[in-house]
């Protein structure tokens, strides 16, 4: 493990960034809508971290880790 | 980031998480049944739904479905009255012993139209009760809420410890690996950073947004002490106006609409009520739009002159302890966002087990090999 070199910044906190991010939308953008538009927008907000969490924690472990 | 500074992080991390974990998988647990619960009780048939009729059917009159109501129980006090967010063919009429907060709640649901009494549900029973008093205050009342709520702060501060070694633990790791070819401590280890990471600000939100809504009593009490004592200066020294002495309820609800004009009643709560003065019925009204719809206007209708009195605007915290509830409840999205909530439910119960078993692991490991103890760290893959 230790010949690995170490990832930067941006590769440790891209994905948290982004998932946090689409987070906020999600939340907030349905408190401001009826029915339209803006829960939608938040079921794919708040469903894509889910699915990132299940597909690296879950669904890609066949293809085996990279580390 | 420097190994001193590290091991103080994993020890916040472990001691915060530690002390609220058993709560928050408790919570967790019973949250789930919760997101469900108008739906859990269509299917258990005790959500009242009003006949269809047609839409200019007229209305009885508000003191009739009170008289209908309090005829049911007569030895009661009525409290709270409100209409359901999706109908305004019903009413909700809640009658208590006194005007005193209580469990011992009787509910009369009475049709707008008819002035029937149409069922008379228990909420305060069966399994959905046992989940709500669990997740909301362990059957202890404020303390039980306020000490939920300290335990919430405590996953505030494990969420944001646990965000802090997120980063120096995957220095070496791609993003969302799992590393479950080898031991399996490994794999829940990674599963642990992976879930934890991803619902992070979802958990942080319905964290923090649990905990302010303990808090619900106090901020009612306090708006009470800041805002309503001023208003409330003339009727000083008088006695809670006895209800032979009170008006019409239904022509203080038309003056409160009157004042609060595009709004939709929410719900009314009777003089002498935690949401109330011993002087006026209080009505809350809604708005119309969907994020003002999660908002209240208060109008104080004198409950002896059914004038108003006031329409005090909402103080910053009252707003922030209304907008944190449908944050909380995750019932403001429709079926997709509740069904999302319990996925997210789930995924938070997933982090909270995998980092009690490893704890468990760890405590077992050093317990059989003290001279490890001190790499505790390095068992977690935090230090090289």
């Amino acid at each position: 493990m230790s010949r690995v070199h170490h990832l930067g910044v941006l590769a440790v906190w891209g994905w948290p960034f982004v998932l946090g991010v689409l987070t906020i939308i999600g939340l907030v953008s349905a408190l401001f809508s009826d029915a339209g538009w803006g829960d939608l927008l938040a079921s794919i907000c708040l469903g894509l971290p889910i699915a990132v969490g299940v597909w690296f924690g879950w669904l890609r472990q066949s293809s085996g880790p990279k580390a | 980031m420097q190994n001193q500074t590290l091991r103080s992080w994993s020890k916040v991390h472990k001691w915060s998480s530690l002390v609220c974990t058993v709560f928050m998988l408790l919570l967790c647990l019973t949250g789930l049944p919760l997101i469900f619960h108008h739906e859990i009780g269509e299917w258990l048939g005790t959500e009242v739904e009003a006949l269809p009729m047609p839409k200019d059917t007229p209305r009885v009159s508000l003191d009739k479905v009170l008289a209908v109501a309090m005829a049911q129980h007569p030895d009661r006090v009525v409290q709270y009255v409100s209409q359901p967010e999706d109908s305004q063919d019903l009413w909700f009429v809640t009658l208590t012993p006194t005007p005193d907060p209580t469990d011992d709640y009787r509910s009369v649901v009475v049709d707008a139209r008819t002035g029937e009494v149409l069922a008379q549900p228990r909420f305060d029973q069966g399994f959905m009760w046992v989940m709500f008093k669990l997740h909301v205050d362990l059957f202890a009342g404020l303390a039980g809420k306020l000490f939920l709520g300290l335990m919430g702060l405590l996953l505030l501060v494990a969420i944001v410890s646990g965000a802090v070694l997120y980063g120096p633990f995957m220095r070496k790791l791609e993003f969302g690996t799992v590393r479950s070819a080898r031991r399996p401590h490994l794999k829940w280890l990674d599963l642990h950073n992976l879930l934890g990471i991803v619902t992070l600000v979802w958990f942080f939100v319905v964290g923090g947004t649990g905990m302010i809504n303990t808090w619900a009593d106090l901020i009612i009490k306090y708006w009470q002490n800041d805002q309503l004592s001023a208003l409330l200066a003339p009727y000083k020294g008088q006695p809670m106006v006895p209800v032979a002495e009170r008006g019409s309820v239904q022509r203080s609800l038309d003056a409160a609409l009157q004042q609060a004009p595009g709004t939709t009643l929410s719900f009314i709560a009777f003089p002498g009520t935690a949401y109330s003065s011993p002087h006026h019925n209080a009505f809350f009204m809604r708005g119309n739009e969907p994020f003002t719809s999660r908002l209240l206007q208060p109008v104080l209708v004198d409950a002896k002159t059914t004038e108003v009195t006031a329409a005090p605007s909402l103080p910053w915290y009252l707003t922030a302890l209304l907008v944190s509830q449908p944050l909380h409840f995750g019932d403001y999205g429709g079926r997709a966002m509740q069904i999302l909530w319990a996925l997210l439910d789930i995924a938070s119960i997933i982090v909270l087990g995998s980092g009690l078993y490893l704890w468990l692991r760890k405590e077992r490991q050093t317990g059989r090999n003290p001279v490890t103890k001190g790499d505790a760290l390095k068992v977690g893959g935090l230090t090289s």
